[in-house]
């Protein structure tokens, strides 16, 4: 999947066109209400007219009317083909990648060549260096580098490995070094891949509720403006007895005024504006299961972030070496090193990195002692090793939060000293966090890990908060270390130490005040959170059931599209409404151009032109042109506003009253300005052309 | 002269503007709780003591449980069933009028069709009378017929939008409140107490009120004359009051016994606004922000001003024919211009339907105002209750267009509007306006009704659609010129009364029941506000394009064409 990819590609744009005509089916046009009644309207027209040339009689002008019409549902047609023609393209690549491959089955300890297709729930597959992994599953033995570009269009490798977070492999990837053994979790038919190509297709999409609002109310204004125009007949009739004038209104002039009237603009570009809304979140990479979340995505008023990869890059870093009285700087390093050797966590491993860095202290033969490992443990809350430098005496290094080795350092009679306490709380102002390190329980100094602020981070959460949205960090760290993170951030407000259901109960808490709220999260244990949000984004690389929980899957991984999300989901009603307003304004021009053309002669008494005729404001040459001229305008104006729709209105995060004035001069005062200019024009050419 | 006339307008508005508020936070603590919550009306000093001992003796004799509290299906019902009553009375009181007392002229039965049309006509407040009073209705059925339907159903329409302020309001609550105990405490705190200040007011100024026989007099000419006589006081407050607008004599209130002087004009024009302008106030007390309640009042206050000024050149413009200003044709040499022209203005917008002067002797475009007031579905201040109604219908498909351009699925008042409301609210738009264009049509098809007008050309037209239009939009004003008493008009002046009402009593209710369901969204800074002169701004642009694409092809036709053609010397 490319990103940026253009609007205009020749191909799709071919295909289109021939969609545009297949689509003139009446089972697809009757979905659309106010296109329907454009679409009766070219028939009854063409149909008048084919019986007026049976009779001998040609009309140049309404040929011309008719031609139009059709022109209008045609242009519709191709703005919708054209949206969906962009996701057509996609999922034809993606289709691509879905070709029957043979798959290396697992089964009591042996291999067996198979069909991917034959593949079953609960099945084992190896995958080694370029294979492509067939189904959606789990890796349950093993660690390999995955090229999933195909899918993310992300070229670098990830890593997938069993247990943990980033144990879910997809369908269609390619498995570039080393050796895993998968086990699948989607049927075929129903695969990551499956859905995908479904959602970027448009093939489920259903109309969202506020789609479904729209229409209704474009439908009513349809009514009226049909009732209007059917009513006109007979108050012309009626109007041309009591004058005693002669003049006819033809069925084909006022089925031109209804087109003109009747919202088409808004009407014929309403599902490209839904399908390329879903589209653009495909170009930022991120799926969304249904058009209803990217909906909710624009009334989020509450964003749950994660502090860490975020708000923060990636893990905490340790960043210094504070030695109590009496040890040096080199001796904390070392003992730190050590003590972090076994540690596998990032923060361990950045104590290593910071010591090599600092002091040059490499990987060092420690074969010939004796060591225990102590891992991290929900008990202690602390990790380390025991070590026997000499034969029988055991050194045990430890660290850990100053919260947990507090009572350590006590326990082995060792003071929890007040420049310790000093420096702990130093740090937690700055909103570091310090590890302490002991050694046989003696106090030897502390390790600073410090958070790392994304950059443009803060501008990005001013912007979310010009626009009304709220924004929450969740952390693991104490109160004192998030505050600080959460100034230097600009978040809103925070949760410290919070456990994983601490998400859950804050997304209940501002939902139950009627609150929309967003999370994104990866881990299985955000799936009961995830699920909760009103838009929960689970992260590509994250575990089967928190993509499963969430309705939006982001495949980048990258924690700050929420914001994109919303922006998307805002852009897209934004459009909606900006384009009704458009097409309502529109109207007060071509009645100014219609009504006077249709009543121009009306108690004329001899005169060439009635008094009617001077609403003629715009001085169209006939009213002949006039209406060509206003049906005319009324089709291209379709094709004109096409790249709005797909592109959407442009998003300018600022106060909500700023936002609707601009909108309003664009497409409110632009919709009642631009069809006084555009008929005027188009009345001129048509009468240098002699059209009429 | 002129400027003297405006500086009574402005005295009458600043008065309005002044009373308003107050009144409307009154109509808020009758309706905010059970019990209502005026202070002290238990003790006898009270002034309304009286009143509030015969609400309760109302509750005991019709066995109304208080607290019983209604979700919308059966306070919708119960506005129905009222009303259909209410109609079924009235409509055999004048078929029977003969045969019972009060009757000293010796009025016969009304007529079946006329009587089918004059029971609506009263009953969905709309008053359009194809009668004349003083020959067709015994002093009976003027007093306990009319009179009564002029209290209830000014009171149906307070109660629909109080049902609806609450619907607002509520928190996830199914419940609008009791039908019974509103339409009681309406007539009884609301329009009971005005009603009977106004017509001291207007008796004072010598507007009759006797159950006299009408009186036989040799006039100076020395010709003998029958000057009708009757209970007209008390009628003509309820008439303004409550919007109603059915005139006790055929002229209404350009009659000398029903509006004599400058001074009972102002208190008409007063009391016609009182009830009308006071209800955004209670909107803002029960929604919590005084500030909603004033935007919609200056929205209202906008659009009036907008066609009194319009009106206002249009009336002393040099007439082209007459190379004359200022035409007094139709108008009470007492009222003058401007009195005649803000009263013609005030009673199509706020739905009375009471007239002062001939509305089909105003110039084209004056007529033209007339009309789009009513057609714009009666929301300038509008009927009691039915005004404020008609507007948040207005209010909501603003709400939804610009809701939608902020980027926000779009809430008022932290509801959110969703399929089921902006249904319900075209459909409030769609009927009324339906009614008018297809019934105008209609007519214009059959030649017994068509043959009723009395002008030609273009203002023929104008007559038959401002016929539908005032009784659609349950105004009652005639355009006069078009004969109504035939059976067609009769019968359909009488639909489009009944669906022009309940037509849109029945969405609102709907809607009412639907928003009082959902969760209030807390405000944010993203929430798009509804209380700003920005909002106003747009709400009126919304009422005037909607008003303005189904109605340009008619005007177009009728006033629209009339001053063209006014303008090149032909009149009609």
């Amino acid at each position: 999947m490319t990103k940026n990819r253009s609007i205009i590609d020749k191909k799709i744009i071919k295909a289109s066109i021939i969609e545009a005509f297949k689509k003139l089916h009446p089972k697809t046009q009757i979905k659309n209400p106010v296109m329907f009644v454009v679409y009766m309207g070219s028939i009854f027209t063409s149909t008048i007219f084919i019986k007026d040339i049976l009779s001998g009689s040609f009309d140049g002008f309404n040929f011309q009317i008719i031609i139009w019409l059709w022109f209008t549902i045609i242009f519709a047609n191709f703005a919708e083909a054209l949206a969906e023609g962009r996701g057509k393209a996609q999922a034809d690549s993606l289709r691509k990648l879905k070709s029957n491959t043979y798959a290396r089955l697992f089964v009591n300890g042996s291999e067996k060549k198979v069909l991917s297709s034959e593949l079953k729930i609960g099945d084992l597959v190896i995958c080694e260096s370029n294979d492509i992994i067939p189904i959606d599953g789990e890796v349950i033995e093993g660690i390999a580098t995955v090229d999933e570009s195909a899918i993310t269009g992300e070229s670098a490798p990830v890593i997938r490995e069993s247990g943990g977070d980033r144990s879910a492999v997809t369908g269609g990837t390619t498995v570039l070094s080393d050796k895993i053994i998968v086990k699948i979790t989607a049927e075929q038919g129903d695969t990551f891949l499956d859905r995908m190509i479904h959602l970027v297709e448009g093939a489920k999409r259903k109309k969202t509720p506020n789609e479904i609002a729209l229409s209704i109310l474009l439908s009513g204004l349809t009514i009226i403006l049909l009732l209007a125009v059917a009513t006109l007949y007979v108050f012309a009739i009626y109007s041309k007895n009591i004058s005693g004038d002669q003049f006819d209104v033809t069925l084909t002039v006022l089925i031109s005024l209804l087109v003109c009237l009747i919202p088409t603009t808004i009407g014929g570009l309403l599902s490209a504006i839904g399908i390329s809304g879903m589209d653009r979140l495909v170009t930022h990479n991120v799926i969304a299961k249904s058009g209803r979340a990217v909906e909710a995505a624009g009334d989020i008023d509450v964003l749950l972030l994660d502090k860490t990869g975020t708000i923060t890059l990636g893990n905490r870093m340790a960043t210094q070496f504070i030695p109590l009285d009496g040890v040096t700087e080199n001796y904390l390093a070392e003992r730190s090193q050590l003590a972090s050797l076994s540690d596998d966590t990032p923060e361990g491993r950045s104590i290593v990195v910071l010591a090599k860095e600092k002091f040059n202290f490499r990987g060092r033969d420690l074969s010939h002692f004796q060591i225990v490992n102590i891992p991290f443990s929900a008990q202690t809350r602390m990790s380390g090793i025991d070590i026997n430098f000499d034969k029988d005496i055991t050194t045990s290094l430890r660290k850990g939060a100053a919260f947990s080795m507090k009572q350590y350092i006590l326990d082995h009679g060792f003071d929890f000293s007040e420049s310790l306490e000093k420096n702990i709380k130093q740090l937690a102002l700055e909103g570091a966090t310090p590890l302490i390190v002991t050694e046989n329980g003696k106090p030897l100094g502390i390790v600073k890990l410090k958070d790392i602020v994304k950059g443009g981070i803060k501008e990005r959460f001013d912007q979310l908060r010009k626009i009304g949205i709220k924004t929450v960090m969740i952390t693991g760290d104490n109160p004192l270390t998030a505050s600080a993170i959460a100034a230097e951030a600009g978040v809103d407000d925070f949760i410290a130490e919070a456990k994983p259901e601490d998400k859950l109960n804050k997304i209940r808490e501002e939902q139950s005040e009627g609150k929309l709220v967003a999370m994104i999260g990866d881990g299985t244990n955000d799936a009961p959170a995830l699920a909760q949000a009103d838009v929960g984004v689970a992260m590509n690389t994250g575990t089967q059931a928190a993509r499963e929980a969430g309705n939006m899957l982001d495949l980048d991984s990258n924690p700050t599209k929420l914001i994109e999300i919303v922006e998307i989901g805002k852009q897209l009603l934004m459009t909606r409404g900006a384009l009704t307003t458009f097409s309502i304004a529109n109207d007060i021009a071509k009645y100014f151009a219609i009504i006077p053309a249709i009543f121009s002669t009306l108690y004329s008494l001899g005169a060439i032109n009635g008094p009617l005729s001077k609403l003629n404001i715009m001085s169209l040459h006939s009213p002949q042109s006039a209406i060509l001229s206003s049906v005319i305008f009324n089709a291209l104006i379709i094709v004109i506003l096409i790249p709005i729709a797909l592109k959407g209105v442009k998003f300018i995060p600022s106060s909500t009253s700023k936002v609707l004035v601009r909108n309003l001069l664009i497409f409110g005062l632009g919709g009642l300005v631009l069809p006084f200019i555009g008929i005027k024009l188009i009345d001129i050419i048509v009468n240098f052309l002699n059209l009429v | 002269m002129l400027y003297n006339n405006l500086f009574q307008i402005v005295v009458l508005i600043t008065l309005l503007v002044i009373v308003c508020p107050i009144l409307g936070y009154y109509i808020f603590s009758i309706f905010s709780k059970e019990e209502n919550s005026i202070k002290n009306i238990n003790k006898y000093w009270h002034p309304l003591f009286i009143f509030s001992k015969i609400e309760l003796l109302i509750y005991k004799i019709c066995k109304v449980d208080k607290l019983q509290n209604m979700d919308w299906k059966k306070y919708l019902f119960s506005v129905l069933i009222f009303n259909f009553f209410g109609f079924v009375l009235l409509f055999i009181l004048q078929m029977i009028q003969k045969w019972l007392p009060l009757n000293p002229q010796n009025l016969g039965n009304v007529p079946i069709d006329l009587a089918f049309n004059t029971a609506v006509s009263f009953v969905t407040n709309t008053n359009w009378q194809n009668y004349a009073g003083e020959t067709t209705m015994s002093y009976l059925v003027q007093m306990v017929g009319l009179t009564v339907q002029n209290f209830l159903s000014a009171g149906t329409g307070i109660v629909v939008v109080i049902a609806l302020i609450r619907g607002i309001a509520n928190k996830e609550s199914n419940l609008l409140g009791n039908f019974w105990v509103d339409i009681t405490r309406s007539v009884v705190y609301i329009l009971i107490p005005l009603s009977i200040v106004i017509s001291i007011l207007l008796i004072s100024q010598g507007v009759v009120q006797t159950l006299q026989p009408y009186q036989n007099i040799e006039t100076i000419e020395g010709v003998n004359q029958t000057i009708p006589l009757g209970p007209a006081a008390s009628q003509v407050a309820i008439k303004m009051v409550g919007t109603n607008g059915g005139g006790y004599f055929n002229a209404n209130s350009s009659h000398p016994f029903e509006n004599p002087t400058p001074f009972s004009n102002f208190i008409e024009m007063f009391s016609l606004l009182l009830i009308p302008m006071a209800l955004p106030f209670t909107f803002g007390r029960f929604v919590g922000s005084k500030k909603q309640g004033r935007t919609l009042f200056f929205t209202m206050f906008g659009l009036l001003l907008i066609g009194f000024i319009i009106m206002l050149f249009s009336e002393n413009y040099l007439h082209p024919i007459l190379q004359q200003s200022g035409i007094m044709e139709g108008k009470e040499t007492r009222f003058g211009i401007v009195n005649s022209v803000f009263f013609a203005n005030i009673t199509t917008a706020v739905s009375c339907g009471a007239v002062n002067c001939a509305h089909s002797s105003l110039t084209p475009i004056s007529g033209l105002i007339l009309m789009l007031n009513m057609m714009l579905g009666e929301i300038v201040f509008g009927g009691v209750g039915a005004g404020l109604y008609g507007m948040l219908i207005f209010v909501l498909l603003t709400v939804f267009i610009s809701g939608l351009m902020v980027g926000r699925t779009p809430e008022y008042l932290g509801k959110k509007i969703e399929s089921k409301e902006i249904k319900m609210a075209i459909l409030a738009v769609i009927i009324p306006n339906m009614v008018i264009l297809i019934f105008t049509a209609l007519a214009l098809c059959v030649p017994s009704a068509y043959s009723q007008v009395s002008s030609g050309g273009p203002h023929s037209f104008s007559e038959i659609l401002y016929a539908f239009t005032s009784s659609a939009a349950n105004n009652g004003s005639a355009f006069a010129g078009l004969n109504g008493n035939t059976p067609f008009f009769n019968i359909f002046l009488g639909l489009s009364m009944i669906i022009g009402r309940f037509g849109v009593i029945i969405p609102v209710l709907i809607i009412a029941g639907s928003l009082s369901n959902k969760k209030i969204i807390p405000k944010s800074l993203g929430t798009f506000r509804t209380d700003t002169p920005l909002f106003a701004f747009i709400l009126i642009a919304v009422i005037l394009i909607i008003g303005a694409l189904t109605y340009f092809p008619a005007l177009s036709l009728g006033p629209i064409l009339e001053h063209l053609l006014m303008k090149s010397g032909i009149i009609f």
